[in-house]
C-alpha cells in the first residue's frame, strides 16, 4: 500500500496542493480511504496528518469506510425533489436498515444522497454503479432493491 | 497615514492596519470572540463587526480584518451591527448553554437566550473560535489538532480522533481556549498531564526538582533549536 | 493533427476540413450527452455503427455523436443531416429502422417524430420544432454541430478563428475593451462585469497571474455549464485563451466538480489536441504567447463553487471561504492576481471577439446584454436546456418554450437562483429575465436554474429543502451560517412537521436579517433567501403550517393523511400492491381502504393510482 500511494503523489509531482486529487486517486485504488494510506499520503507528500484528516472529512466524496457491492446515489437536486425524490430517499433508508451516506452491516449497499446530477428531464434519478435509472417512483425503488437482491418486507405478502 | 471616522471621533492611522486595531488603541471597545493579538484573525466568530461606509457603499464587515482607509466612516454600534451580535451570541449560547464566559459577555451587552433555539445537550462548550487550531498550527508548529468535517459538524480532534504522534503536551492550545472546552488533567504528583487522549510524562527540573514540562515538549524544541535535552531541563524559575 | 504555425494556417485548415465535408452527405447525428446517455443511448449509439457496418454505409453515410441539444425530456435523439429530419424518444433497437427507410429509402417514420401538443401536428424538421425555433441557440446551438471529441469538427466551423484575430490583430488592452463594450456580465450568477475583471486582474501588481474556469456548478437542478463543457469544450478553451492573452497570465485552471467525469474527460482530450495543435502551450499559432492549463476536480463541496474557497480546494486545503475585502483580482489563488470566470462566460468570448461588442450588445437589455443558457426543469412538460436573449419573459420561457405544467395541473411557483435564489409566484411571469429584474422581487438569475412548481409543492417545503441543502454544505467556519441556518431549518422542520409556534415566521425573518448582514461569504448571506422569498410570497401557507397544522398543498407528512375516494375507487388493487405497510388493501373490484393507523404517508399509492382516487388531505 506504502509503494501504491508513493507512486500516486509522484504522479503530482509531490506537490501539496494536488493534495485533493491525489486522495481522489487513492480511494480509487483502494475503493475507501484506509487510514494507513492517509498516514502515507501525509509522510509521502509532506502534509501533516491532520490537514490531511480535515481534507478527508471535509469533501463529501472521500469514504473512509468501505463502500457496499451495490453503490447507490439517489440525486436529491431540485428538481427531482420537486419530483418527490425524498420520499424515495426514506423508502430506501427503511428497507435497508441504514441511512444515507452509510454502508449496510454486510457491505451490500451503500446509499448516498447527491446534489443534482444534471439527469433531470429523468428525474427522479438513483445511479447504481455508474448505471442511471430513471423516473423512479417509491414503488420502483421498492423494486430496484428487490432486484438487487434485497429482501424487502412485504415480499412475504405477495 | 490616513484619516477615518469611527463613532463620530475624528482618527488618524496609518494605512495597513485593522478598524479592530486602530479602535482598540483610541479606547472603542469592540466585543471578540476568535481574535488574538499573537494570531492572524480569521473572522469567524463575526461579533466584531461594524458598519463601514466608503464612499457611496455601506457594508457590514468585521473590523479585524478590514484594512483602515481616508475617508471612512465607521459605525460600531448600528442597529444592523447589534442585531449581528445579539444573533451570534444568542445562537452561542444555544451552542453552548454550559459555558459561563458566553453568558457573561450577553449578559453584559444585554442579551437574552432566544428561547426557540432549543440548547444543544452535548454539553460541548467549543465555539469553533479556531484559536487552538491557529496557535498549535503557527505559533507551536506541530499541527497535532485540526478541524473536521464541516457545518454543524465541523469540530475539533486529533487525527481519527486517536492519540496523536506529533502532539507535544503543550498545552498551548488549552490554555488559548476561550471557554475552558481543551481538558488537560495533570497527576497529582505532577509526574504526568493527559490531553487530547494521550499522557504525557513530565521532565523534573535538575535544579529544583519539580516536574515543569513534558518531555516529549523539550524534545521538540531540541530537536527545532539544536539546544540539548539536557540543557533544556531547566524550569523557567530556575533560569 | 500537426502544430498549427500562424493564424493564416489556422485558416487554411479550417478551409481544408469545411470543404472536405459535403453538406449535402447523409449524416446522422445522436446526442450523447449525460442526460442522454442516462437513457440508455450508448447501446443505440453502438447500434447504429454496427447496423450501418453490416450494410456497407460506413463511407457513404457519416455519424456523429454529440453533446446535449437540450431537448432533455425528449432524448434519445436523432437528428438526420443534410434535411434535419428530427427524431425523438428513439428506442434503442431502432437504428436498422430508421437507416432502413429514412435514410436509404427517404421516408419518415413517423412514430418518432415531435407531435406539437398545441397543434397536434407532427414536426419534422429540427428548426421547426417550437422548442428550439422560440430560443435564440447562440452559444449552445453550437453543440448539435460538433462532435465534443473531435478538434477537427470545431476547426471546420471556423473554431479558433476568434483566438487567431485576438493573438494576432488586437493588443491586449483593446480586446479588454471590447469586452467591457459588449457588457458581458458573470453567467455564474454574480453578474460581475467580465471586462472590468480582466481589466483589474491585468492591471494588478504580482506575477503569476492566474486564470480561472469556475466549473463547479453546485446549484441542484442546474446543468448547462456541464453540457457546455462536455458538449463544445474547445469552445470555452478558445474563450480561455483569449482571457488570458488579455489579462498577461500564462497559467489557467479549470475547476470541474467532482460529480462530472463526462465533462472532465472531454475537456482534458480537448486540451490534449489544442496542445498538439499548437492552439495551447507554447508559443500559441506561432505568436510567442504561451499559457496552459490544468484540470482539478471538486471535492463534493457546494461552498466551492465560491471562489476563495474555489481557491483553497486549488491549493489542497479545506474549502473554507475567506473574508473579501481584498480582490481576488489583486490576490487570488496563492494571493496572486487572479481573474475567475464562469463556463458560460468564457464560451461566450470568442462570439463577442470574432463578431464584435456592438452585435453582441444588440441582443439582451440595457444593463444585460447578450444571451443565457437556462436549465429548466421540475413540473415542466419540456425538461431542458434553454437558450434564450436576456429580457426574454417568464411566461415565454416556461409556457412557449417549456410547454407549460404536465397533468393539466397549474403554475405555482418557478424557483430562480438556485440556494441563493428565490421563489417568484404567478403575479410575477411576465417579467424579463436578466440580471437585475429578478433581484428586484427577491429572488435572482443565478447561474440559470429555473425549478418550475405546480399546485402538490408546498412552499414551506421547499423553503425547508434549500435550507438543509445549505445546512449540509456550510463550510462551518462562521457562526451566523453555521448556527443560524440551522436554526432556521429546525424551526422550519418544526412548521413542517405541526409543531410551528406564533411568531415563527417573524423570528425566521429577524434570523434571517443577521445572517444576510452577519455571515463571511456569499453562500451565507445568500442563504436565507429561499425562506425568506417563500415568505413574502406565500405568507398564508406557513400560516396554515402554523395556526391550523395543516398543509394546503398536501405534502408535508405530519400535516395529511391519505384515504381512498370510495367513489372513485375501481378496486384494481394497484395501491395494495404498492403499499409498503399493507395499510392500502381491498378486494378486487370493491372500494379499498387505507388504514390510517399503518399508513406512513410514503405516496406510493397516489403515485400508482390511475383513477385519481387517493385523496390527500
Amino acid at each position: 500500500m506504502e509503494a501504491k500511494v508513493k507512486e500516486i503523489v509522484q504522479r503530482y509531482s509531490g506537490d501539496k496542493s494536488y493534495l485533493v486529487p491525489i486522495l481522489q486517486d487513492v480511494q480509487k485504488e483502494f475503493n475507501y480511504l484506509p487510514k494507513d494510506a492517509l498516514t502515507a499520503v501525509s509522510a509521502n507528500l509532506n502534509v501533516p496528518i491532520s490537514r490531511v484528516y480535515e481534507v478527508v472529512t471535509f469533501y463529501k466524496a472521500f469514504s473512509l469506510k468501505p463502500k457496499g457491492r451495490y453503490q447507490l446515489s439517489l440525486c436529491m437536486g431540485t428538481a427531482c425533489h420537486v419530483r418527490g425524490a425524498e420520499l424515495i430517499a426514506r423508502n430506501i433508508e427503511d428497507i435497508l436498515g441504514i441511512k444515507e451516506g452509510d454502508t449496510t452491516p454486510d457491505l451490500e449497499f451503500s446509499f448516498e444522497t447527491v446534489g443534482c446530477l444534471g439527469a433531470c428531464a429523468l428525474g427522479p434519478v438513483i445511479v447504481v454503479n455508474g448505471e442511471y435509472h430513471g423516473h423512479m417512483n417509491i414503488a420502483k425503488s421498492t423494486k430496484l432493491l428487490k432486484n438487487l437482491g434485497k429482501k424487502v418486507a412485504t415480499d412475504d405478502q405477495d | 497615514m490616513v484619516n477615518l471616522t469611527i463613532d463620530n471621533r475624528k482618527i488618524e492611522a496609518e494605512a495597513g492596519r485593522t478598524v479592530l486595531e486602530v479602535a482598540r488603541e483610541n479606547g472603542i471597545v469592540i466585543p471578540t470572540l476568535c481574535a488574538h493579538e499573537s494570531l492572524e484573525p480569521t473572522g469567524s466568530c463575526r461579533l466584531c463587526v461594524v458598519e463601514a461606509k466608503q464612499g457611496k457603499r455601506t457594508r457590514i464587515v468585521t473590523s479585524c480584518l478590514y484594512p483602515v482607509a481616508e475617508g471612512l466612516i465607521v459605525d460600531t454600534k448600528s442597529e444592523r451591527v447589534m442585531n449581528v451580535r445579539r444573533l451570534v451570541l444568542q445562537l452561542l449560547m444555544a451552542r453552548c448553554p454550559e459555558s459561563e464566559q458566553l453568558k457573561a459577555m450577553a449578559e453584559e451587552m444585554g442579551v437574552k437566550p432566544e428561547p426557540r433555539f432549543t440548547p444543544d445537550k452535548d454539553n460541548v462548550k467549543c465555539i469553533l473560535c479556531r484559536m487552538c487550531v491557529r496557535t498549535c498550527e503557527k505559533i507551536v508548529g506541530v499541527s497535532a489538532i485540526g478541524f473536521s468535517y464541516r457545518g454543524t459538524e465541523k469540530n475539533v480532534c486529533t487525527p481519527f480522533k486517536e492519540e496523536s504522534a506529533t502532539c507535544i503536551g503543550c498545552g498551548a492550545c488549552a490554555y488559548v481556549c476561550p471557554t475552558g472546552h481543551i481538558e488537560m488533567e495533570t497527576t497529582e504528583t505532577g509526574d504526568a498531564r493527559t490531553i487530547w487522549g494521550r499522557t504525557f510524562k513530565m521532565q523534573t527540573c535538575k535544579v529544583c526538582g519539580r516536574y515543569f514540562a513534558p518531555v516529549d515538549q523539550l524534545a521538540y524544541i531540541s530537536k527545532k533549536t539544536g539546544a540539548s535535552a539536557d540543557d533544556l531541563a531547566v524550569c523557567v524559575s530556575c533560569r | 493533427m500537426t502544430k498549427i504555425k500562424s493564424f493564416n494556417e489556422l485558416k487554411s485548415v479550417q478551409e481544408r476540413l469545411k470543404a472536405g465535408r459535403d453538406p449535402k452527405k447523409p449524416c446522422i447525428t445522436i446526442c450523447v450527452g449525460t442526460g442522454c446517455l442516462a437513457y440508455g443511448t450508448q447501446k443505440l449509439v453502438d447500434s447504429f455503427r454496427e447496423e450501418l457496418a453490416k450494410r456497407n454505409l460506413a463511407e457513404k453515410v457519416d455519424f456523429r455523436t454529440t453533446g446535449c441539444h437540450g431537448f432533455c425530456e425528449r432524448g434519445p435523439m436523432v437528428v438526420i443531416h443534410p434535411e434535419k429530419v428530427f427524431y425523438q424518444r428513439v428506442g434503442l433497437t431502432d437504428a436498422g429502422e430508421i437507416i432502413d427507410k429514412t435514410i436509404l429509402k427517404g421516408e419518415i417514420i413517423d412514430r418518432l417524430l415531435y407531435v406539437d401538443p398545441a397543434t397536434g401536428e407532427k414536426v419534422i424538421h429540427e428548426d421547426d420544432v417550437p422548442f428550439y425555433k422560440k430560443q435564440t441557440r447562440l452559444v449552445f446551438g453550437l453543440n448539435s454541430k460538433v462532435d465534443p471529441k473531435s478538434l477537427e469538427d470545431y476547426l471546420a466551423i471556423g473554431g479558433y478563428s476568434a483566438l487567431g484575430k485576438a493573438l494576432t490583430g488586437m493588443k491586449p488592452e483593446a480586446i479588454i475593451q471590447e469586452v467591457i463594450k459588449a457588457n458581458l456580465r458573470g453567467r455564474g450568477g454574480g453578474g460581475f462585469p467580465a471586462g472590468w475583471k480582466w481589466d483589474e486582474t491585468r492591471k494588478a501588481h504580482g506575477e503569476p497571474k492566474y486564470v480561472i474556469c469556475n466549473a463547479d456548478e453546485g446549484d441542484p437542478g442546474a446543468y448547462m455549464d456541464r453540457s457546455l463543457l462536455e458538449g463544445n469544450p474547445h469552445l470555452v478553451l478558445e474563450g480561455m485563451i483569449i482571457g488570458a492573452f488579455a489579462i498577461g497570465s500564462s497559467q489557467g485552471y479549470i475547476y470541474v466538480r467532482n460529480e462530472y467525469p463526462l465533462a472532465v474527460e472531454n475537456i482534458t482530450l480537448a486540451m490534449n489536441q489544442a496542445r498538439e495543435a499548437g492552439l495551447l502551450g507554447e508559443n500559441i499559432l506561432g505568436t510567442g504567447f504561451s499559457f496552459d492549463v490544468k484540470i482539478n476536480r471538486g471535492g463534493g463541496a457546494f461552498v466551492c463553487g465560491e471562489s476563495s474557497a474555489l481557491f483553497a480546494s486549488l491549493e489542497g486545503r479545506a474549502g473554507e471561504p475567506r473574508a473579501k475585502y481584498i480582490h481576488a483580482t489583486h490576490k487570488g489563488l496563492y494571493d496572486k492576481p487572479t481573474d475567475l470566470n464562469n463556463v458560460e462566460t468564457w464560451a461566450n468570448v470568442p462570439f463577442i471577439i470574432e463578431k464584435g461588442a456592438d452585435w453582441y450588445a444588440s441582443m439582451g437589455t440595457a444593463g444585460s446584454k447578450g444571451t443565457k443558457i437556462f436549465s429548466l426543469v421540475g413540473k415542466i412538460n419540456n425538461t431542458g436546456l434553454v437558450e434564450v436573449p436576456m429580457g426574454t419573459t417568464l411566461r415565454k420561457i416556461v409556457f412557449e418554450i417549456g410547454g407549460g405544467i404536465p397533468d393539466g395541473r397549474k403554475f405555482k411557483a418557478i424557483q430562480t437562483g438556485g440556494p441563493s435564489g428565490g421563489c417568484i409566484p404567478e403575479q410575477y411571469l411576465d417579467l424579463p429575465v436578466d440580471f437585475d429584474e429578478l433581484t428586484k422581487i427577491g429572488s435572482m438569475m443565478g447561474s440559470g436554474g429555473m425549478i418550475v412548481m405546480d399546485d402538490r409543492n408546498c412552499m414551506v417545503n421547499v423553503a425547508k429543502y434549500f435550507t438543509n441543502f445549505l445546512v449540509n454544505e456550510s463550510c462551518g467556519k462562521c457562526v451566523p451560517c453555521r448556527e443560524g441556518i440551522r436554526r432556521m431549518r429546525d424551526i422550519l422542520v418544526d412548521i413542517t412537521e405541526g409543531r410551528g409556534q406564533e411568531g415563527d415566521i417573524e423570528l425566521l425573518e429577524s434570523i434571517a436579517k443577521g445572517i444576510q448582514d452577519g455571515a463571511l461569504c456569499a453562500l451565507g448571506n445568500s442563504a436565507p433567501n429561499p425562506v425568506m422569498s417563500t415568505i413574502r410570497y406565500f405568507r398564508d401557507e406557513y400560516i396554515a403550517h402554523i395556526k391550523e397544522k395543516r398543509c394546503p398543498a398536501g405534502v408535508c407528512k405530519e400535516l395529511i393523511t391519505y384515504s381512498v375516494d370510495a367513489e372513485k375507487c375501481t378496486g384494481c388493487t394497484v395501491c395494495s400492491k404498492v403499499c409498503p405497510t399493507g395499510a392500502a388493501s381491498g378486494e378486487r373490484k370493491k372500494a379499498h381502504k387505507i388504514d390510517t393507523a399503518k399508513c406512513t404517508k410514503c405516496g406510493a399509492c397516489r403515485e400508482s393510482c390511475k383513477f385519481d382516487a387517493i385523496i390527500v388531505r
